[in-house]
């Protein structure tokens, strides 16, 4: 262990900002779901001062990893730190999973009297369990007409991303072995990628509140869908805009063969929402 | 284990840091922006520690008005709607902004002493997860002064009482729960990264302080569980302000999932709230009973242990919702199995006292009144663990007696205890012992008074969160009121204590308890601003 030349950084104001311009966003979203439009000006500013304090602070641990201050044990600060915040937002996604099986499994089920729990029935005496849920038990709340065949949109969706997964392996594996050319072509692939899986997936909801009337309000399926593929799509949207800043720091000459942790962090990060599609695939698409 | 005892070469060149002078060498900003911009632990962990104080009282002002309310039956001093906010705001404030932050305000001060590291893993985002919770709790309290008032559905936030029928502002107190969600989760990836990565050369993970490993495990159920709280709320969000039905049946979903989902969460919140205060309490006790802990390896097992079966028991906070018979059962036997590691945490304890040679400073009088009314908090939950007495049982006073035992003299006492323990250590002084023994009794007095007759008036059927209760339960309340304001007023005493003990009082060497055998206590009192700049020689002693 290298003892003694572990980075302390001094004072820093990204972090009391980044508060401040996290509670803005937070203070405008809410004033705009409760109170109504003015709370737009400060969410918008609140999210300009995420982004730009975002982009400051890691400036800042950019310039210092190239300063050399940062030692293998800063290094391995950096794994951990990844690897279970990586771990936080799986937690995350487990809770919607949870949400989908407990409603199929348990939830409908009983609302159409079955088991021990079977009295729930008497509250909606005509309703008939089925996944994908077409007719809620409300006739207040409008069903969807139909629903998505997974071999179409979501199957190429599956396609883009699995190989977007394999083109970053093989520009990670270009950087490890200093065919830097290659890595840079390789990351631009997976961004446009990336891309295209967020245009196809935006066409997708367009269809869904055109042609299939499955919207937010179209009960548990509608609500399960946007849920599960919205945050998934948000963090697909992050890890494009990730690889994009880690494409710009290749493209200056960043990272060396052994040592460009940032580039594998993003690689984790989008290997892991790789395998949350795989998992939103099997379970809100085919099943 | 004498020989290293006087502080070693290794913190000289930090002297100059030391009473908050800024050193030349780093340039610190001074006043204001020092604790605006800071990224030292020792600092970090003052400013959780100031906000976890504040929010006690904020939380403690709560709970006076709803024991003023209840002092006598009928409807006196505010309106029922008004006391809802009350009993929801007092449980939320005292849970994310006294309890939680407390310990996390403590692990950052004493992870990287007792692990010999110079710092936190990644020091600005520690700044970033402290400052994230004062704008929390600001917009939290701000719901005050919305219209409709401040959530009013307890701190639980069933469906649809959070959703169909909550006030206008459940939409802001869902952002500040955010907030507070991305400080704990973040916070837990530090003190994670602290302590598998930065500990001194030589210390095993065997060889850690219990404090240390508690909250290495505590970190762990932080950033297991917190997500799932992110995620039901934003479910709130959606069915309030997008039509949704997560938690609504009309639409096929299910007002009984928020509770599994919310209780998944929960449970292993309330062990995030108490496996701190078991390491607390462990390192205190063999510090005064100067005995080494007995039984260390079963004591981290057991934590372990605990922290597993944190996973598998959430469904007995639900036992009268109408659960499948085989649920009941499965969740009332595997909540049984926690009394065994709990069990042995308290054997471990009365047997470190054991012919040792004790005494009974502050610190240990608080570690003591833990052992014994945690016990008793464990023992009621036991009771309420039984599913066909919990349909007796469920939301009455005998359940706000049993979490308020394990939650007061529970986890509040550990912070004390670990307060007035590593006092030496922050300021250099001791505090003052006589006022903090005043502290102790009057606390520990009023403690029992305020939820010991709450057992009983919950055996006999007095609900929970209710601004007006039958005649019969008048007496058991006039005394818990009693006892709450006493023990409520005591809390100054505290202050004074703090106050008092930052400003002077008698020197502390660096060892200042005489069975403290940590790294911390090799350090000099108070602990510069820079410690273990080049790791000390640790020697693992025989546990």
């Amino acid at each position: 262990m290298s003892g003694g030349s572990y980075y302390v950084p001094v004072s820093s104001k990204w972090p009391v900002l980044a508060s401040l311009a996290m509670g803005a966003i937070m203070a405008g979203a809410g004033t705009l779901l409760v109170f109504g439009r003015a709370g737009v000006p400060v969410m918008v500013i609140g999210l300009l001062a995420v982004l730009a304090v975002m982009t400051l602070w890691f400036r800042d641990v950019i310039h210092e990893s190239r300063s050399g201050l940062y030692d293998a044990r800063m290094d391995r600060s950096f794994r951990w730190g990844m690897g279970w915040f990586i771990f936080s937002e799986v937690m995350f996604f487990a809770a919607f999973f949870g949400t989908l099986f407990y409603v199929r499994t348990f939830a409908l089920p009983w609302l159409d009297g079955e088991g021990a729990k079977g009295v729930a029935a008497l509250l909606w005496p005509d309703f008939t369990a089925s996944w994908p849920l077409l007719e809620p038990p409300d006739k207040a709340i409008q069903g969807p007409h139909e629903t998505f065949s997974p071999w179409h949109l979501p199957l190429v969706n599956t396609l883009i991303l699995v190989s977007s997964s394999i083109t970053l392996t093989v520009a990670h594996e270009g950087l490890k072995e200093g065919y830097r050319t290659t890595a840079r072509h390789w990351l631009t692939g997976t961004v446009l990628l990336g891309t295209c899986f967020i245009a196809i997936q935006g066409f997708e909801y367009h269809e869904a509140y055109t042609h299939y009337g499955i919207t937010l309000q179209a009960g548990i399926y509608g609500a399960t869908f946007f849920l599960m593929t919205g945050f998934h799509g948000l963090h697909v949207i992050i890890g494009t805009i990730i690889l994009i800043s880690i494409l710009g720091r290749v493209i200056r000459g960043h990272f060396s063969r052994d040592d460009h942790f940032a580039f594998e962090a993003a690689a984790w990060y989008w290997h892991f929402v790789d395998v949350v599609w795989i998992g939103l695939f099997t379970f809100v698409y085919v099943f | 284990m004498a020989s290293h005892l006087p502080p070693k070469s290794t913190t000289q060149h930090s002297q100059p840091a030391t009473a908050g002078v800024a050193s030349q060498a780093h340039a610190t900003p001074r006043g204001i922006k020092r604790w605006l911009l800071t990224t030292n632990h020792k600092e970090i962990g003052t400013l959780y520690l100031v906000l976890s104080l504040t929010m006690f009282f904020v939380g403690g002002l709560f709970a006076m008005v709803i024991r003023a309310e209840l002092f006598q039956p009928g409807l006196q001093l505010v309106e029922p709607e008004f006391f809802n906010q009350m009993t929801t705001m007092h449980g939320l404030i005292m849970i994310f902004g006294a309890v939680m932050p407390a310990f996390v305000g403590l692990a950052n001060w004493m992870v990287p002493l007792q692990v010999g590291a110079p710092d936190m893993a990644l020091p600005r985002l520690n700044n970033f997860s402290f400052w994230l919770l004062p704008v929390a709790f600001t917009l939290l309290l701000s719901t005050f002064f919305m219209p409709g008032g401040a959530p009013n559905f307890g701190w639980t936030s069933y469906a649809p009482l959070s959703t169909t029928y909550s006030p206008p502002s459940t939409t802001f107190f869902i952002f500040s729960l955010h907030l507070a969600g991305i400080s704990s989760i973040l916070g837990a990836i530090n003190i994670i990264a602290t302590i598998l990565n930065l500990r001194a050369p030589g210390m095993r993970l065997m060889d850690m302080p219990l404090f240390v490993w508690t909250w290495l495990i505590t970190a762990f159920l932080l950033i297991a569980v917190m997500p799932i709280l992110a995620g039901v709320i934003t479910m709130m969000l959606l069915d309030i302000n997008f039509g949704t039905s997560f938690f609504s049946a009309a639409g096929g979903g299910d007002p009984v999932l928020f509770q599994h989902l919310f209780w998944f969460f929960g449970h292993p919140e309330v062990y995030i709230m108490i496996l701190p205060a078991f390491g607390i309490v462990s390192v205190i006790i063999p510090t005064f009973a100067r005995k080494p802990l007995f039984g260390y390896a079963s004591m981290v097992y057991a934590t372990a242990s605990i922290a597993i079966l944190s996973f598998l028991v959430w469904a007995h906070h639900m036992f009268t919702v109408g659960l499948p018979l085989v649920a009941e059962l499965f969740f009332m036997y595997s909540t049984m199995l926690i009394a065994v590691p709990t069990g042995v945490k308290v054997f471990n304890w009365v047997t470190t006292l054991f012919r040792g040679s004790i005494t009974f400073e502050p610190p240990m009088l608080f570690a003591l009144a833990f052992v014994v009314l945690f016990t008793i908090g464990g023992f009621s939950g036991l009771m309420l663990a039984i599913s066909p007495a919990d349909f007796q049982y469920h939301d009455t006073y005998f359940v706000v007696a049993h979490f308020h035992y394990v939650l007061v003299p529970g986890a509040v006492f550990a912070i004390m205890a670990g307060v007035y323990y590593w006092l030496p250590k922050w300021t250099g002084h001791y505090p003052n012992l006589r006022l903090g023994q005043w502290h102790f009794w009057l606390s520990v007095i009023g403690v029992n008074l305020t939820f010991f007759p709450m057992h009983f008036a919950g055996l006999a059927g007095m609900p929970r969160r209710i601004p007006d209760y039958a005649l019969q339960f008048a007496d058991f309340n006039m005394v818990t009121s009693l006892g709450a304001f006493m023990f409520g007023a005591s809390q100054l005493l505290f202050v004074a204590v703090i106050v008092m003990c930052i400003r002077g009082g008698e020197k502390a060497p660096a060892k200042a308890w005489e069975g403290g055998e940590d790294l911390e206590w090799t350090v000099p009192s108070p602990a510069p601003l820079h410690t273990f700049e080049t790791p000390p020689d640790f020697q693992p002693r025989q546990h």
